[in-house]
């Protein structure tokens, strides 16, 4: 076996990948919207005039603590561990700025745009693709990380 | 009722990012690490999403109209600029650094709110600032 791959979760990670389509699908089929998280979050937050109506917006947001909250009620979670808070905030602020600019992120343009075969789509998901693998490289690479 | 199918589709994507371990940012950039210990788990994660999503597409190119609202408002799928490059190539870089995307740090409220505060201040404040030049 690779030792690099022997934490992988692939059985986990394709069934919380059906759940997070799932949803996607009722978002589509129910409501006529595309469950892209960045766009939804500016809704909320009343910074962006496209998107679904605010309710809306808000209410799926807030889901997303909430759905998460559900499930380490329930079930164990995994902890999570961030970086730095001057690398969290400088990550936020590019992340913030450049989903807007590129109207979308891994859930708009990764899970909705590629299933749609979006070309639009699959020109973002490549390039933040490469430019995240990009990144990461750099900052082993400088050992930053 | 509308906005009770948002907060349901939102609590099952949010319950869907934990169960993935997508709530862990080291997890997503292990994922990104090509050159240290890689970590294929987003990718189970994204192909498990695109299974329901593609069925979806199909099924909404038939329909007239949503379930539950008048019409679809869906975005352009063919329009290639340099808008789209440029903030997609820096929204990797800031994925990259953090290994977070806005959905995992939304969850992540409710698992590690200390952790997520940060960043999300500072993406509110870069979509803000977006807002403010881009009028």
């Amino acid at each position: 076996m690779i030792p690099a791959l022997s934490h992988a979760q692939p059985l986990a990670g394709f069934i919380g990948g059906l759940m997070i389509g799932l949803a996607a699908a009722v978002m589509l089929l129910a409501l006529g919207r595309i469950a892209g998280v960045s766009g939804l979050a500016a809704r909320a937050l009343k910074l962006s005039d496209a998107g679904p109506p605010w309710a809306e917006a808000t209410a799926f947001v807030l889901g997303l603590p909430l759905g998460a909250w559900l499930l380490a009620a329930t079930a164990e979670v995994a902890p999570a561990h961030f970086p730095t808070t001057p690398l969290l905030l400088v990550a936020g602020l590019i992340v913030g700025y450049g989903t807007r600019l590129g109207s979308g992120c891994t859930s708009g343009h990764g899970v909705c745009g590629l299933s749609r075969l979006s070309r639009r789509s699959l020109v973002a998901t490549a390039l933040f693709m490469a430019s995240g693998f990009a990144t990461v490289a750099a900052m082993r690479l400088t050992g930053t990380l | 009722m509308r906005a009770l199918i948002a907060l349901l589709c939102g609590t099952l994507f949010g319950a869907g990012l934990a169960v993935s371990g997508m709530t862990d940012p080291m997890r997503v950039r292990a994922f990104l690490d090509l050159l240290g210990p890689w970590d294929p788990t987003l990718a189970f994660v994204m192909a498990g999403a695109i299974v329901p999503m593609a069925m979806a597409w199909r099924v909404q190119s038939r329909m007239a109209r949503p379930f539950a609202a008048k019409t679809f408002n869906l975005p352009d799928t063919g329009r290639i600029d340099r808008r789209l490059a440029i903030g997609s190539i820096l929204f990797g870089v800031g994925w990259g650094i953090a290994g977070l995307c806005p959905g995992p740090a939304v969850a992540n409220l409710a698992l590690a709110p200390a952790a997520a505060a940060p960043f999300l201040l500072a993406m509110l404040a870069g979509m803000a600032l977006h807002r403010l030049t881009s009028r």
